[in-house]
């Protein structure tokens, strides 16, 4: 227990914590999408996010021959190369998440069959994806060349807010602002909105309804995708397991906000990110886990729905 | 698809009790011999390749066919999807390596003890989260799995993230030696408790807490407009379940000596889960059949060991896709149909 460091480093631990939260906030878009339209955890999602910080990593190093040794670039061919590893990343991680529902999803779905058999299956992708991962890589954990200078842009007492931070955060935001209003302004948007309130009468409406399904899981798949290079551009390293952990807390992070609700996902992943940091600084790294999941058990007790949730239907096994 | 649950229930019905007696006994024998299998030369094609193939019986295979019917009463039986049900196992396993370790109580001694502990911990995290539905049960059990472990890697009287060594071996009884090097003891052991719990459930099924699980299941609204009293029967079906996992666990922490945090994680879990699914939940044959093809399948390839894990995930989701309701699956309406077949003598079995 260690008070005083919530006053001492305010500051710090509240910009670190948003700009975790925020990287919460679209994996766990990944999870709220999906769940909207298929009312289904996307297990594999976990596993999305790491074939993107693989795709950041491969790209900057194999495609621009950048090494560890590389000097920090500037100008425009920073720009560049970390708008291209952003994309590399978005594509692989939305093109992975099409196949997945291919794969492990959409057979099932028109035999209209229990949701643990999907669950199941999609379980089965995931590891197929992580050992995949593990047997091209040889368990070895890659790390990123540091492409952005990383210097204080503010400093509180001892402790700088680093620019990586601020851009994650930054970024972050627009991604998902922009996404919120695609779901809310477009007619694709539309279309999703319409078959997470009811699929029947989306199909009756003469919704497409698989393409509705995978146009939800590439952008789902493809916020995934930006949130594997903003890590990478924070933390600078990868392993073929580096999605589990993140992914149960991103998963958390759309239940406690109320899961199939994007707002919710919004919230949840800020109050998430914040409170990992916090518990981490005045109960210690090891309990930080802990803390999050009596939270999320206190919370479910009084708002059974999340804290913004909508009122999820009844779900069965 | 050949319907094998539907042509092994109608050869069961033309049989008569003797007859089911023999066979029931000739199945428990040959069950119970499968540790020779190894030994001899056309059964020999069972041999696990790396690992011993008795220890093989008896670490994945028979505590995940043990704890797959216990999670399948939690899951199959009255749908709460349990994702943190390792957390069971490693109270069992827990209790029996503090308590063997630090009194003088042997592994018999602290069965009932570690299955008590489970059960109250089954009761404590199902009184207030039982309320909620579907995927945020499945949440906070995750949750309630990982604390648990986190908590044992934390922990001073758990022996932190090294575990604790030195977990006595049971006394023998009936002459049946408990050792590393006498692996047949704790198969037969497990292989008991796992015969005791087919016939709890069988037993519980056809009775007032079985009807009320399968109540809950099919609508949970319905059932309690009808009058089942849901938290009671789910709390029930919960720390039924808990018990089950946490005599695996002390059975488990007495047959490896040893119990460590990262033999708790996630996977296991979801593993368990895997079984009851890819079987057939609400089966127990379908649940039997799952937890040994999932337990047996990666030990039995481990040469070609890297891409192991990658042909057991293939394989779960091209079964899945072929077989959505598992191998066995459970009858979908069977007081219906038996009805209608025999409408004078309903005999409720």
């Amino acid at each position: 227990m260690n008070f005083s460091v919530v006053v001492s480093q305010f500051w710090p631990l509240l910009i670190n914590g948003l700009a975790l939260g925020f990287i919460y906030v679209l994996i766990s878009l990944g999870y709220t999408m999906v769940y909207g339209v298929l009312r289904l955890i996307n297990f594999a999602n976990s596993e999305i996010f790491m074939v993107g910080t693989f795709a950041t990593v491969i790209v900057s190093r194999n495609f621009f021959g950048f090494n560890q040794d590389t000097d920090p670039l500037s100008g425009f061919k920073l720009f560049f190369a970390m708008g291209a590893c952003l994309v590399a990343s978005m594509l692989v991680s939305g093109v992975t998440a099409v196949i997945v529902e291919l794969v492990a999803y959409r057979r099932l779905r028109a035999k209209g069959t229990n949701r643990l058999a999907s669950l199941i299956s999609a379980i089965g992708v995931s590891i197929i994806l992580q050992e995949g991962v593990r047997i091209l890589t040889h368990s070895v954990p890659m790390s990123n060349p540091r492409l952005l200078r990383k210097f204080s842009v503010v400093t509180f007492g001892d402790v700088g807010i680093r620019v990586d931070t601020l851009l994650v955060i930054v970024f972050a935001a627009v991604l998902f602002f922009s996404v919120d209003r695609f779901v809310n302004k477009t007619l694709l948007g539309k279309a999703i909105r319409a078959v997470s309130m009811s699929e029947e009468t989306s199909k009756l409406m003469g919704i497409n309804l698989n393409r509705v399904i995978s146009a939800t899981f590439l952008i789902g798949g493809s916020m995934t995708g930006a949130a594997a290079f903003l890590y990478e551009t924070v933390y600078e390293n990868t392993k073929y397991n580096v999605g589990f952990s993140i992914g149960l807390a991103a998963f958390t992070a759309a239940v406690l906000g109320g899961i199939g609700n994007l707002r919710g996902a919004f919230y949840g992943g800020l109050s998430l990110g914040l409170l990992e940091q916090f518990a981490a600084a005045i109960l210690g790294t090891q309990w930080k886990a802990v803390t999050v999941f009596l939270v999320l058990v206190m919370v479910l007790l009084f708002k059974p729905n999340g804290l913004f949730g909508e009122a999820v239907q009844q779900t069965r096994v | 698809m050949i319907n094998i649950r539907d042509k092994g229930a109608e050869l069961w019905e033309t049989w008569n009790r003797p007859k089911r007696i023999t066979f029931v006994l000739v199945l428990i024998g040959l069950v119970g011999l499968l540790p020779y299998a190894g030994d001899f030369s056309f059964t020999s094609i069972l041999n696990t390749p790396i690992s011993s193939y008795q220890a093989v019986l008896v670490y994945p295979v028979g505590m995940f066919v043990l704890m797959a019917l216990g999670l399948n009463i939690v899951v199959g039986k009255s749908g709460l999807l349990d994702l943190g049900y390792v957390a069971f196992f490693a109270i069992g396993a827990y209790t029996a390596a503090i308590l063997g370790t630090k009194t003088h109580l042997n592994i018999w001694e602290i069965l009932p003890i570690g299955m008590g502990l489970a059960m109250i911990s089954g009761v404590l995290l199902g009184l207030p989260t039982l309320r909620l539905r579907g995927d945020y049960l499945a949440i906070v059990t995750l949750g309630f799995g990982e604390i648990v472990r986190i908590v044992a890697v934390n922990n001073r009287s758990t022996g932190g993230p090294n575990g604790i060594a030195n977990v006595p071996n049971p006394p023998s009884i009936f002459g049946v030696r408990f050792a590393l090097d006498n692996m047949k003891g704790f198969f037969w052991i497990i292989f008991v408790m796992i015969l005791l719990v087919i016939w709890m459930v069988r037993r519980l099924s056809i009775r007032r807490p079985g009807r009320a699980w399968e109540a809950i299941r099919q609508d949970e609204d319905v059932a309690m407009l009808m009058g089942v009293p849901i938290l009671r029967y789910k709390i029930w079906s919960f720390s039924i379940g808990a018990a089950i996992g946490g005599a695996a666990g002390v059975i488990f922490a007495s047959k490896s000596m040893y119990v460590a945090p990262d033999m708790f994680t996630f996977n296991t879990s979801v593993l368990i889960l895997s079984c009851v699914v890819f079987g057939g939940m609400g089966n127990i044959w379908g649940v039997v059949l799952g937890g040994t093809i999932l337990a047996y399948l990666p030990e039995r390839i481990r040469f070609i060991n890297n891409a192991r894990q990658l042909v057991f995930g293939l394989a779960l989701v091209v079964i899945m896709n072929v077989r959505p309701d598992g191998l066995l699956p459970r009858k979908k309406r069977e007081k219906i149909t038996k009805v209608s077949a025999k409408p004078e003598g309903d005999s409720n079995v």
